[in-house]
């Protein structure tokens, strides 16, 4: 018998809230252990890290462009910090290489 | 959490969230053009995008569906993908205050997502929920609206801005974890240590099979829990001996 795409996607989005639901109302104190606070202190910073890299290489159309944003967005990161501007800036860089590489 | 308080964090928000809009659009809009190959109409994909709000864990939703591989297939999937989820509101947990109640506990549950959890996570001090709320605000209808117009009008956009736009929520991510790494040595380290880490795991052949989802989950297990035993925080949560 063949499962209805409605049924998958109610199966699929109730697995991913329990997913993320159940850490978020279970624990509800305060994590008191010293290495798995200082785990969680670095895990954002990894993941995001581990996601970018060398992901973005490949977001463009080519390699080159791709370069251009990253290395664009790294600068800009270090000097600026604001969200916006520096996503927008990668953007930008990205498009303006486009035109010419 | 006053009311004013709550006012100033839900347009914080709100602002923090365009760029988070912007790359979820572009990236919804691929994710669109997938759904719309395997059978998904735009409500569907639609209604898919608005209450899973997951990038990777949609594509192997849609897989799932492509392939009609059954329902526990569809459980076991959507776990393994998304486990990284369960690592981050872990994380985000310990950010809000403990006496958080259980109606913004589940709400905050809902916009989980790599980019609202990376902005989340690194304002100082403790987390005030209606940031997320407003992220969220913002950001999903740009995902939902994204994966809609992917499976009616895969091809609208010009390349080279479907192009440009895709690398907006790196850029995003750099902005959240380069200036930390700019006051703190042990995060560039990190920071460094992650990104030369995942190329080589995308380039080693063999281990370059492993999926993103799982190579995530992976190397934060292996990296943060590195860190942490080399360079553990202090009781506020704070790193000893390097001045901030």
């Amino acid at each position: 018998m063949k499962i209805s795409i409605p049924v998958y996607l109610l199966v699929a989005a109730l697995t991913i809230y329990a997913v993320r639901a159940l850490p978020m109302t279970l624990i509800r104190r305060e994590i008191k252990n010293p290495f798995l606070r200082s785990f969680l202190y670095y895990v954002p910073y990894v993941t995001l890290a581990v996601m970018t890299f060398p992901s973005i290489l490949g977001a463009t159309g080519s390699l080159a462009t791709a370069a251009v944003g990253f290395a664009v967005g790294v600068v800009l990161a270090f000097f600026d910090g604001n969200l916006f501007r520096v996503a927008i800036g990668a953007c930008v860089a990205v498009y303006i290489a486009e035109l010419f590489l | 959490m006053s009311n004013r308080e709550n006012g100033r964090w839900f347009r914080k928000g709100l602002r923090d969230g365009i760029p988070i809009a912007m790359g979820y659009f572009a990236v919804a809009f691929t994710l669109g053009i997938t759904a719309k190959s395997m059978g998904l109409t735009a409500l569907q994909s639609a209604v898919m995008s608005f209450t899973m709000l997951a990038s990777a864990g949609e594509f192997a939703a849609i897989t799932v569906i492509g392939a009609d591989s059954g329902l526990i297939v569809m459980i076991v999937t959507t776990i393994v993908v998304n486990l990284r989820y369960l690592l981050m509101s872990t994380a985000l947990s310990q950010k809000i205050d403990s006496r958080t109640g259980l109606l913004h506990r589940l709400l905050l549950s809902y916009a989980v997502t790599d980019e609202i959890f990376g902005v989340a996570v690194s304002v100082d001090g403790k987390l005030n929920p209606f940031y997320n709320y407003g992220m969220a605000t913002v950001a999903s209808p740009g995902w939902t609206l994204g994966t809609a117009l992917g499976v009616i009008a895969g091809t609208i956009l010009p390349t080279q801005v479907s192009n440009a736009m895709g690398v907006a929520l790196y850029g995003m991510f750099l902005a959240v974890i380069i200036p930390p790494a700019r006051k703190e040595r042990a995060i560039a380290v990190v920071v460094i240590v992650s990104m030369l880490v995942s190329w080589l795991f995308s380039v080693l052949p063999g281990i370059q099979n492993i999926s993103s989802g799982t190579r995530i989950i992976l190397l934060t297990i292996l990296i943060a829990g590195a860190a942490a035993w080399l360079r553990p925080v202090d009781e506020n949560g704070e790193l000893g001996g390097n001045e901030r």
